[in-house]
Order: structure tokens, then sequence, then C-alpha cells
């Protein structure tokens, strides 16, 4: 579920790093004022092993295929909500730098989506409420099920409504939706199963790890409501800065309002299931019309983000050709120009 | 399936390829990074609808791979690899967007697959701008650089102390694994009790390393930052370097290149 640079609108993914990153300086604040500098080589070492785990794989029972764990809300159980973020965006800065996974625009989003809701939401609503003052065996098990789950229906949603915003994906909402949400409950309840096993197996090892972890302080609301000012605060600002260079150049964020509001055929019927097989059956209804003769001036789209493209549509054939020839000649030429470069660096 | 000793190997090689010495290699990483943001960001403004402007902004990974010295081969593998999510997501752009766009004699283009394509394109230029910045530059000088423009320093060494356990624990996890493998018969043992109680093992002994590291640390005097002998300058070099592919970046994003050259070629225009 990680977010890809591809699918994003620089808006989007301007406003995500911005709010990630603005946690980030939160948590660091954070970890440096508690002055535990147990929890510095802690840190670390944990973000390495959950970067480990995540690449050993089980069975899942009755299905035949391989799951792992994802581990945010595991660490936000053994380090605490601030701690754990930051671990969890330390081993998403390497996956994306290493392994490619979404890219570095999408890091912000990734962080939020992975770091953000089990850590600040999941754990402190929904683990710590659930818990209680007296954990069972029982409790600790059904708090850790379902604050899992809550954390992996949020991390999802956010992916849908981040592809949304961007409006790159044409995806309509509610289908993509659709088609994450009930992945993800399985995905869920698998990492709360895996969750508990590990958290029970070193409660029995070394009960004191969790003791620390179970018997701290309960979370008051204050830090929480802190992070989502802050978040707030920043969001709006770059949000809105860059929404004003968004809107001199017609795309982004702009072109996503303009869809949401501007054109009702399509934002009308985008409600429940109903509405996605709505408007597939448009769509697929649209097609006898479309495809046999030129597309008139395209009617719903307000804002478009490539006008010269559609005119393109009503040009001759000479035009295309055109495009198509300059498009092979300019990748030729890109090439040519690096495998000259390196040539000439292996000559030196 | 991809196994651990496999996956480690590859982290290994495109880490070590930052140890490489080139006009790229040596600059500062700062000028590196911010000229990567500058690209992603740029190639990611595009409208949904374009393709073949998107298409001149190879040039920047092609010189820095040519400059840089690096193994374009092993550079494209790994980006025609790493972009699944994109990918699975782009497919259903075609399904949804029926309307034509483009007509090439009887071959109708539908603005769905422009869409797909110009998506494919993104995920191959900015996954590759992503590898070719730890290619030329290393993970530590990147969080050096990143800290220098203003990340956090607790975020920092949490950064440069991931990277320095991912290799032991990632072994150590490569040999849990396949200890688990040799024992398990078919598919008895690699279920989700086994890897309850290997992950617990793995958690503890790493939380045991972490208190071991903690007091070397301290008996070497460990005051929360780590100190490197190498120190970066941002000079003129960088300051060229910077502003001259972010010209080149922006006149790119407000210019066709590939129309005005195709039309410079065929004689067509309109």
């Amino acid at each position: 579920m990680h977010m890809a640079d591809a699918l994003l609108s620089p808006a989007v993914g301007g406003t995500m790093w911005a709010a990630s990153a603005g946690t980030i300086a939160y948590c660091s604040a954070k970890v440096r004022s508690e002055l535990d500098d147990r929890k510095v080589p802690l840190m670390g070492v944990l973000g390495a092993f959950l970067f480990a785990a995540q690449m050993i794989n089980f069975t899942i029972p009755a299905t035949g295929s391989s799951g792992h764990l994802g581990g945010g809300l595991l660490l936000a159980i053994l380090l605490g909500p601030h701690a754990a973020f930051l671990t969890i965006a330390s081993v998403l800065v390497v996956q994306a730098l290493f392994f490619a996974d979404g890219g570095l625009l999408a890091l912000g989003c990734n962080i939020f989506n992975m770091g953000f809701f089990p850590a600040f939401v999941a754990y402190p609503f929904v683990y710590k409420k659930l818990l209680g003052n007296n954990p069972s065996r029982m409790r600790l098990t059904t708090a850790t099920l379902i604050a899992a789950v809550v954390g992996l229906q949020l991390g999802p949603f956010g992916v849908v409504l981040e592809t949304f915003f961007s409006g790159i994906s044409a995806l309509p909402f509610a289908t993509f939706a659709i088609l994450m949400q009930p992945i993800h409950l399985a995905i869920g309840i698998v990492e709360g199963v895996v969750t508990v096993a590990v958290v029970s197996f070193v409660y029995k090892a070394r009960p004191e790890i969790l003791q620390g972890a179970l018997a701290a302080r309960p979370i008051d609301n204050h830090p929480l409501r802190n992070v989502l000012l802050a978040f707030l605060a920043v969001a709006i600002l770059t949000g809105g800065g860059i929404s004003l260079f968004a809107s001199k150049n017609p795309d982004g964020l702009e072109w996503a309002i303009a869809k949401v509001t501007g054109n009702e055929e399509l934002a009308g019927p985008r409600q429940g299931v109903h509405g996605a097989l709505a408007a597939i059956q448009e769509k697929s209804a649209f097609l006898p019309d479309y495809s046999f003769k030129k597309p008139a001036e395209p009617k719903d789209r307000v804002g478009d983000p490539a006008p010269e493209k559609k005119n393109e549509a009503e040009d001759d054939l000479g035009t295309s050709m055109a495009g198509i020839v300059g498009t092979l000649l300019t990748l030729a030429l890109a090439f040519i120009s690096g495998f000259i470069l390196k040539k000439r660096n292996k000559a030196v | 399936m991809l196994s651990i000793d496999g996956v480690l190997l590859d982290f290994k090689r495109l880490d070590s390829l930052a140890t490489g010495d080139s006009a790229i290699h040596r600059l500062d990483p700062r000028a590196k990074v911010l000229v990567t943001l500058v690209f992603i960001v740029t190639v990611v403004s595009f409208g949904r609808y374009e393709l073949t402007a998107m298409v001149p902004f190879f040039i920047f990974p092609a010189v820095i791979i040519g400059l840089g010295n690096l193994p374009a081969g092993y550079i494209a593998r790994k980006v025609a690899l790493l972009c699944p999510f994109a990918l699975i997501v782009a497919i259903f752009n075609p399904v949804f967007d029926r309307e034509v766009l483009v007509q090439l004699g009887p071959l109708a283009v539908t603005g769905g697959w422009i869409s797909c394509a110009s998506i494919v394109v993104r995920a191959a230029l900015t996954v590759g701008a992503a590898i070719i910045l730890l290619a030329v530059t290393g993970f530590p000088a990147i969080c050096r650089a990143l800290e220098r423009l203003g990340m956090p320093q607790a975020f920092a060494v949490q950064l440069l102390f991931l990277y320095r356990y991912i290799f032991v624990l990632t072994e150590e996890g490569g040999r849990v694994s396949r200890a688990r493998a040799l024992r398990s018969y078919g598919n008895r043992g690699l279920g989700m009790k086994a890897y309850g109680s290997l992950l617990g093992n793995l958690l503890l002994r790493t939380w045991l390393r972490a208190e071991r590291i903690h007091m070397a640390m301290l008996a070497r005097g460990f005051t929360g930052e780590f100190h490197t002998r190498r120190e970066f300058r941002f000079g003129g070099r960088e300051l060229v370097y910077f502003l001259g592919w972010s010209a080149l970046f922006i006149t790119l994003r407000l210019q066709n290149a590939p129309r005005l050259l195709g039309a410079l070629v065929t004689g067509i225009s309109r």
C-alpha cells in the first residue's frame, strides 16, 4: 500500500510532505525532551529489526498465500507513539531510497499513512482505550487486534484519498475504496494476530520490556491535539502556497477541485457501491458514441490539465505524427548523450 | 520468491555504487538532493494526459548515469522491477477513461491509454531519479544533507543508526528464516504460530543488542550526534549544477520540446 510518485500531484505530495515533516519535527523534539538516551540505539536497532522482519514471510492458514508483519502498531506498543513514529518514518526513508517503494515525493504520504495512523490514532485512541488501566491477557489480545485493523483501514483510505485528490489515476473514488478496504481488512486481521503473537511471546519471556510500555502514564489528549493543530497549520500554509502556484498552471489541486465541484455528472453518483456501478455503466455506455467518430469538444472537463493535447485530437494525422517522431528523437538524443558522456568518462 | 539474502546482496550493491569517485560523486550532497527534488516535482506537475513533453526529462538520468559512471543496465533493471503499485493502479485508466484523444489513421487512442502510459513514464522517471540520487550520493551523505537543510537532528541520528544496523539485522533475519525453512517440510512450520515466536525471539535479541550498544556508546562518550571527518562545501560548482538543472527542468516543463523537434524534422506545423 505504498503510495507512488507517479500517482501524485505536486500539491497533494507537498501538503503531505509538510504534514509528515511537521510531525517528525514534533516527535524529534518530544523524544529529545524525554532525555532517555537508552532510546536512541533502541529506536535505531528496532527500525532495522522491522526492516528485517518485513522480509520474513509466513503462510496464512487456509489461503496458501503468505504475509509478513507491518509492524507499525508493534513499534508503538514497544516504544510509545513519538519514538515509534520516528522509527517507522526512518524505515520508510530507507525503503524509498533503496527499494524505491513509492518514491521521494510520495514519502510524505507514506510516512503519514503508515506512521501517523498507527502511532497517533490506532495506538492512543483504540489500543490504549481498550486496554484500560488493568490489562488482562484477553483485553491485550482484543485491543491489539482491533487497533491493528483500525490502523490498516485508515492507511489505505489515506492512499485512496491522496490518489483521488491528485487526479492522475482515472479510478473513481468509490471503486478504488471498494478495492482497497476489504483487502486491508484481511491484512489488518493478520497483522493483529501476528502482533498479538509477538507481544505475548515477549511478555512471557521478558515481561519487564512490556511492563515499561504498559505502565507508562496514560496518554492524555494534549500531545495529539498539539500534533493535529501543528499539522493543520502546516497543511493550510503549504496547501495554500502550493495551490496558489498550482492555479497559475492549470493542473494539480485546481484540476482536482474542478473535478470534484465542476462536473456534476461524474461527481454526483460517486457515493457507495451503487454510485460506482453506475459510474462504470455510464462510462461503458459512452463507448459507442466515442470510438468511431472524432470527439466533440469535451464538455465535462473544467480546467483541463492539457488543453493542447485535447486540441491535438481534432488536428490532422500530421500533428500527431510530428509529436511521435519528435518524442522518439528526443528519447534517442537523451540516451545517446548519456552514452557519449559515459564513453568519454571511461576514456579519461 | 525473492530470498532475503538476494535482497540484501542487491541492497549492498546499490550501496556500494556511492563509493565511486566522479565529478558528480564529489559534489556537495545538498546540491544533488535539491536537484532531485526539483526534478521530481516538475515531472509530477505535468497534467494527466501529458506524455510527449515528459520524454525529454530522460536526459537527466541519462547524463548522470554517464557522468557518474553508473551501471546503466543495472539501474534500468531496478527501475523496471520497481513500479508495481503505480502500474496496478494505472492499468485501470484505460478501463475507466475511454474518450478517444488521438486518431492515428484507423487506430484510436483513448485518454485512458495515454494517461496509463503517462503514469508509467512518471514512475520510471521518479523511481530512476531516487535510485540515481542514492547511487551518486550514498545514504549517510543524503542524511547529512537533509540535516543541513533543516531535518531535526534526532531524526538524522535515527536514520544513521538504522542504516548501520540494517545490514546486521537483515543478515540475522535471513539466517533465522533459512533455519526455519530447513526445518519445515512443505508448509508445516511456516505458519503463524512459529512465526510469532520466531519474530519474538528476533525482537528480544534485537533488544539485548540495543542495550549492549547503549553501554558501548556511553563508554565512548556519546553525546547525541555522529561526528564525521568529511565536511562538504556548497560552492560555485554546486550552484551551477543546481541552477543549470533547475533552469533546464523548468524550460522543459514550459516548452514541449519533442513537438518542436518533430515539427522541425517532419516539416509539419500547425
